[in-house]
């Protein structure tokens, strides 16, 4: 680690982190069937987007803090 | 059973067989004293993000994953499918915590979350309640592997308990020698034989249904989406939520899980992995939907395997879309898939069962002054212990006790949040206040698991006339939390001693 401390500015990238919580745990957004993509039904594509997203986030993240790391 | 399936068994067996020679080699596999603890029980700490991302990915991802989840899937329709948010969830939060897990572990020569435990918090009692929870949770974990196994030897036609009892021999040999290296060796052949089956699956199985708009026309409506709220309950909506997050916080307070993680040879591998893994949580979701499939495909009502649906009941909706949708030497392929699928975490579990008897239980209070040659070699014998105990349960007692004690399982595991994953951040939680938390949240959880006759894990609360049903898991870590902040507010209080913390925030690595 460069610095002792935990600097602000990697938290402020974490928080982008909470983003799939609250895309996948808030269940209104998506119990629907409509609007279909290729016959699936919204419920299930709309999970499967969020695994992209999640993966996406995730990686912006990853190269975002990494001079926080040794 | 069903008529013996020649082709499909000669190709599983050779499979099976090539396996086996890896999990002798992997002795050799970067080579260590493998009568190090570290070296036999975490790979000597040296993998990099390659092959800890196949480790993970094997050990997390088990042949019981890939039979329980489309089946959970078949049977429950879109209730099933919480397995797929709980992936989205699991590894941002992997992300953010596990990389000081691993920090202070490697600074401290930590083995298990409950070695974490100890010396953040000064406390046997608490230590030993986290390492009892990791082996009780992990046993019947080890033992769906087997049920796992059994079910597609039933789908070729292979019954009786001997071929199983023969494959767990071979299992427990290799792990006794080569440690948490063979796993991971093998785990790289699992996951290439996984992703074949499953592209191919998903290909050829909508195919002959007539592609994904029919297989989902096919589903009954009331299975498709989650039940809405009504007047006076949540509807499937609670359950659905507090499923994924339970599931997700759990994930890697398993002890498979955790020895996944220590056995990485630097922090970054953690962070660079867990943005990796996701790769996985597709495959999952794609594996979800082949409960679907087997519904279109009308896989329950086919006479052929109507003794396979007695006896393993959903569980056997996937191996019977198998058999009907592949080539008998396809579906052997498939079918090692699973089975090796099952014996990559059953390796991982039963070492990491095995770490944690060694290291919490046998050197802190039967042998203190144990040499590292010695702890090394009890937890050699641990590891067989946890396995063939794993093997008498799968053939002795019902199917469906595993089944339960693994969903309870899931529940106890959750209830070491506090401790390890809290602790991680702050001592302010009393010590004496987590072990009574974890207690309270072990004892609201088994009780609201034992209420529904061990048949689920959704508990439904009654919120002034408004029904609310959860994750039994969920409701006891929140009786579990608020124990320890009333008892750590009053312990605190009373200025009941904290203990010493063999800890310093530098250790953990940064943020």
């Amino acid at each position: 680690m460069a610095s002792g401390k935990p600097s602000r500015v990697v938290w402020a990238w974490y928080a982008l982190l909470a983003t799939p919580f609250v895309g996948t745990l808030w269940v209104p957004f998506y119990n629907a069937v409509e609007p279909r993509a290729g016959g699936v039904p919204f419920f299930y594509w709309y999970q499967f987007a969020w695994i992209g997203l999640g993966e996406a986030l995730t990686v912006i993240v990853y190269f975002a803090t990494r001079g926080d790391e040794k | 059973m069903n008529t013996l399936n020649g082709t499909a068994l000669a190709v599983f067996v050779a499979l099976f067989a090539v396996v086996t020679v890896l999990g002798f080699v992997a002795a050799n596999w970067r080579r260590g004293d493998l009568d190090q603890l570290h070296e036999w029980g975490l790979g000597g700490r040296r993998f990099g993000t390659v092959v800890t991302w196949f480790l993970l990915g094997g050990d997390l991802y088990t042949a019981y994953t890939f039979v329980a989840v489309p089946a959970l899937v078949f049977g429950a329709g879109a209730l099933g499918f919480f397995a797929v948010p709980y992936t989205v969830i699991a590894y941002p939060f992997v992300f953010v915590v596990m990389p000081r897990l691993w920090s202070v572990s490697h600074r401290h020569g930590y083995i298990t979350a409950a070695d974490f435990v100890r010396g953040r918090f000064d406390s046997g009692p608490l230590a030993l309640a986290i390492a009892v929870t990791g082996i009780l949770a992990t046993m019947p974990y080890i033992a769906l592997q087997l049920v796992g196994i059994q079910v597609v030897l039933a789908a070729m036609g292979v019954g009786g308990d001997m071929p199983l009892v023969i494959a767990f021999i071979i299992l427990a040999a290799y792990t006794y020698q080569s440690g948490l290296r063979a796993p991971a060796l093998i785990a790289v052949v699992k996951d290439a034989i996984i992703y074949v089956t499953v592209m191919a699956a998903i290909v050829v199985i909508p195919a002959k249904l007539g592609g994904y708009a029919a297989i989902f026309a096919a589903v009954p409506a009331q299975k498709l989406i989650l039940v809405p709220p009504g007047p006076h309950d949540l509807g499937q909506y609670g359950a659905y939520a507090t499923l994924a997050l339970g599931s997700a916080l759990a994930l890697f307070l398993y002890p498979h899980s955790m020895t996944g993680v220590l056995s990485s040879s630097r922090r970054a591998v953690i962070r660079r992995n867990t943005a990796l893994l996701p790769a996985y949580s597709f495959l999952l979701a794609l594996i979800a939907l082949l409960g679907y499939m087997a519904l279109a495909a009308g896989v329950d009502h086919d006479p052929a395997y109507a003794k396979g649906f007695d006896a393993y009941g959903k569980n056997f909706a996937v191996p019977a879309l198998f058999l009907g949708a592949f080539s008998p030497w396809f579906a052997g392929f498939a079918f090692a898939a699973v089975a090796i699928g099952a014996l990559v975490p059953a390796a991982i579990m039963s070492i990491a069962a095995a770490n944690l008897f060694t290291r919490n239980v046998y050197r802190e209070y039967l042998r203190p002054r144990c040499s590292g040659k010695e702890e090394a070699s009890v937890a050699k014998i641990a590891s067989l212990f946890m396995k063939f105990g794993a093997l008498l349960f799968v053939v002795f007692a019902p199917q469906q006790y595993a089944i339960q004690l693994q969903l309870l399982g899931g529940v106890w595991i959750l209830q070491t949040f506090p401790a390890i994953v809290v602790g991680l951040y702050t001592r302010r939680l009393h010590r004496h206040a987590l072990l009574a938390g974890w207690a309270a949240g072990m004892a609201v959880g088994t009780w609201m698991v034992a209420s529904v006759q061990f048949k689920a894990t959704v508990y439904a609360l009654s919120l002034g006339g408004y029904k609310v049903a959860a994750y039994a898991a969920v409701w006891a870590l929140l009786v579990n939390v608020a124990v320890v902040l009333a008892l750590t507010a009053a312990l605190d209080a009373a200025r009941v001693g904290t203990g010493a913390d063999a800890t310093r925030e530098e250790d953990y690595g940064g943020v």
